[in-house]
């Protein structure tokens, strides 16, 4: 709706649409505000039985610790419970996956592009199924051959597993995304000598980067988000961080784990904070590609 | 890559078909000071050797889909002559867990995909008629229930409904009802995994609408305006129609989407009272005694489910594309 459409509103729809808006962003935005407060008081407070308040002013808080906030909880998680390793292999297993997936997704992808056959269909139908699939579902077939053959429990095997998982969807979009560019600027390069691997290098790489980003971007969120391949494939010191999230869950009936893992929750909610910041624009413009198209 | 995609469907299928070895039993003859005794025992040492010869198990064809923790065809029969009423077979259909499973997968997308449909949709409208510079930052919230990871998600509200915690102590105070626990009783922890469904899902939706309203026609929407129709005649005429093809799109994500829910059931702890097909293999896959079969068994159907689910989509796109070429 352009600017002479939204000018004649009534008071009335204005205020209405306002209103929503401020409820949607409270609805969307305050849990992730709370927890972060929250994750700066001791259990008592942020699981307050009492008076709610409590977890705004802190008053157990300051009665136990002798401040308004206390860094216990990320003291020990990331200390004590060793967050910072689970944090680390999310690290590498993000790094790898995100780096081989791209890698084997531009090459094909952009040689999927140029060829005629109908891969594309077969390719969009793998994105779909693998889509719909429960990753869950493939784990308990590579279960019993990876004990087998002692890759169980490695970061290696699950970052090829999630790779696998991932690829036909990332060959997808960058295949897509590759069509985009016209086979015209490729094929002049080549008429001015240049070979097809130089084509590629020198006239395809300076313009694909916005949807390599954007895959990137999915391939990362993809391979950070994952619970059910990480939390059964990696043995427990190669813990990634959601499945350490998870099994803070079973040990917290101790007081003072809780917030444990309210801390855990907090740090690895900064890193996608940070991320949406600053791609906010790809996400949404990666989000919608496959509507526009389809 | 296929490799990783049909070896592992393949292991599937041959897991499911075989079941663990049974425990090898030997007999032993005590002699004591009152005669001999035969009594049988395990022999760890053998079982061990067979189980590590052929880890696969036993052959068993298919059993295992008809057992109850799976098809459970017999006492499907069973329930269905004993029970007099569709309710009562409806209870009896409850305590088999993989329909169990079923029923509340089904309910739970059911009920979510429209719900998000309507308020992305309604969000997106809003968002749309803001101002250009508040537009950015409401967009990044927006984003953020849906970019978050499933699990830390459901844990961030499981948290906050605790009957200690900031919503769950709120209702209490409002429904004057010191007891209530949304953890307790299988109703309301639907209703709380749908809401986190909702939540979960409305940005999805919200930012596939909102890049749509950017391309309405302006001049059909004019034209509308000069022939007299209102906004709720201009939404409902215009943006709904040109929106539509969007709402089968985000309807069909979402409904793969629900068909594999799975980390919300981990994080509100919800187990005991609603289960769905990949919690199923998961808890079969997890603890010490690893039911790879029945694991495998419950993933062969759940494939099932997702080609039924998806074949109309495939027949579709398998014409679309026949046309295009």
């Amino acid at each position: 709706m352009n600017s002479s459409i939204v000018e004649n509103k009534p008071l009335s729809l204005k205020l209405f649409s306002g209103v929503f808006i401020i409820i949607w962003l409270f609805v969307a935005a305050f849990p992730f505000f709370w927890t972060f407060w929250g994750s700066f008081k001791v259990e008592l407070d942020f699981f307050s039985k009492e008076n709610w308040t409590n977890a705004i002013t802190g008053i157990r808080t300051l009665h136990e610790t002798g401040g308004n906030f206390t860094g216990n909880g990320y003291h020990g998680a990331w200390v004590q419970e060793e967050f910072w390793r689970a944090s680390l292999n999310t690290g590498i297993v993000c790094f790898f996956v995100v780096l081989i997936s791209l890698t084997i997704g531009t090459l094909g992808g952009y040689a999927l592009s140029r060829s005629n056959f109908r891969y594309a269909f077969w390719l969009l139908i793998l994105a779909l199924v693998f889509r719909a699939m429960p990753p869950i579902t493939l784990v308990s077939g590579y279960l019993l051959p990876f004990f087998e053959w002692g890759l169980w429990g490695k970061l290696s095997t699950t970052i090829v597993v999630l790779v696998a998982i991932n690829q036909p969807f990332t060959l997808w979009m960058l295949h897509s995304f590759f069509k985009k560019i016209p086979k015209e600027l490729d094929e002049s390069a080549m008429v001015d000598g240049c070979t097809a691997f130089q084509a590629f290098r020198h006239v395809i790489i300076p313009v694909m980067w916005p949807g390599v980003i954007t895959t990137g971007l999915f391939s990362f969120l993809l391979a950070y988000n994952d619970f059910a391949v990480t939390a059964m494939l990696l043995s427990k010191e190669n813990q990634t961080m959601v499945p350490k999230i998870a099994s803070f869950m079973g040990t917290t009936q101790t007081e003072g784990n809780v917030m444990f893992a309210v801390a855990a929750v907090v740090l690895a909610t900064v890193p996608l904070f940070i991320l949406v910041m600053f791609f906010q624009r790809q996400i949404v413009s990666g989000l919608t590609a496959g509507a526009v198209k389809g | 890559m296929l490799l990783f995609i049909f070896l592992p469907i393949i292991s599937v299928i041959t897991q499911s078909l075989h079941i663990a070895h049974e425990q090898v039993f030997v007999e032993v003859e005590n002699c004591d000071f009152f005669g001999c005794k035969k009594s049988t025992s395990v022999d760890r040492a053998a079982t061990e050797q067979l189980r590590s010869e052929k880890p696969l198990g036993r052959f068993v064809g298919l059993d295992n889909y008809f057992n109850r923790s799976h098809l459970a065809s017999s006492e499907l029969a069973a329930a269905w002559e004993s029970s007099a009423s569709l309710g009562e077979f409806y209870n009896q259909l409850f305590n088999l867990p993989l329909y169990r499973a079923i029923i509340f997968t089904l309910v739970y997308t059911a009920v979510v995909t429209p719900l998000l449909i309507i308020f992305g949709f309604i969000v997106a409208v809003a968002v749309n008629s803001i101002n250009e510079k508040l537009k950015g930052l409401v967009i990044f919230f927006s984003l953020l229930p849906m970019i978050v990871t499933p699990l830390v998600g459901s844990l961030i509200l499981f948290w906050m409904i605790d009957a200690r915690g900031i919503i769950g102590s709120t209702l209490q105070i409002l429904l004057d009802n010191p007891d209530l626990s949304l953890k307790a009783s299988t109703p309301l922890t639907w209703i709380t995994l749908i809401v986190y469904g909702v939540w979960h899902a409305t940005p999805f939706a919200f930012v596939v609408f909102y890049a749509g309203l950017q391309t309405l026609p302006q001049d059909t929407l004019e034209s509308a305006m000069i022939d007299g129709a209102s906004r709720w005649e201009r939404i409902r005429y215009v943006v709904i129609p040109h929106l539509m093809p969007l709402v089968t799109f985000v309807a069909l994500i979402q409904l793969m989407d629900n068909f594999r829910v799975f980390e919300p059931i981990v994080g509100f702890n919800a187990s005991a009272h609603a289960t769905s097909l990949s919690w199923i293999i998961y808890n079969d896959l997890d603890g010490e005694s690893r039911l790879l079969s029945s694991a495998s068994t419950t993933s062969v159907l759940t494939i099932i489910g997702v080609i039924i689910l998806l074949s109309p989509v495939l027949v579709r796109a398998w014409r679309d594309w026949d046309r295009q070429a």
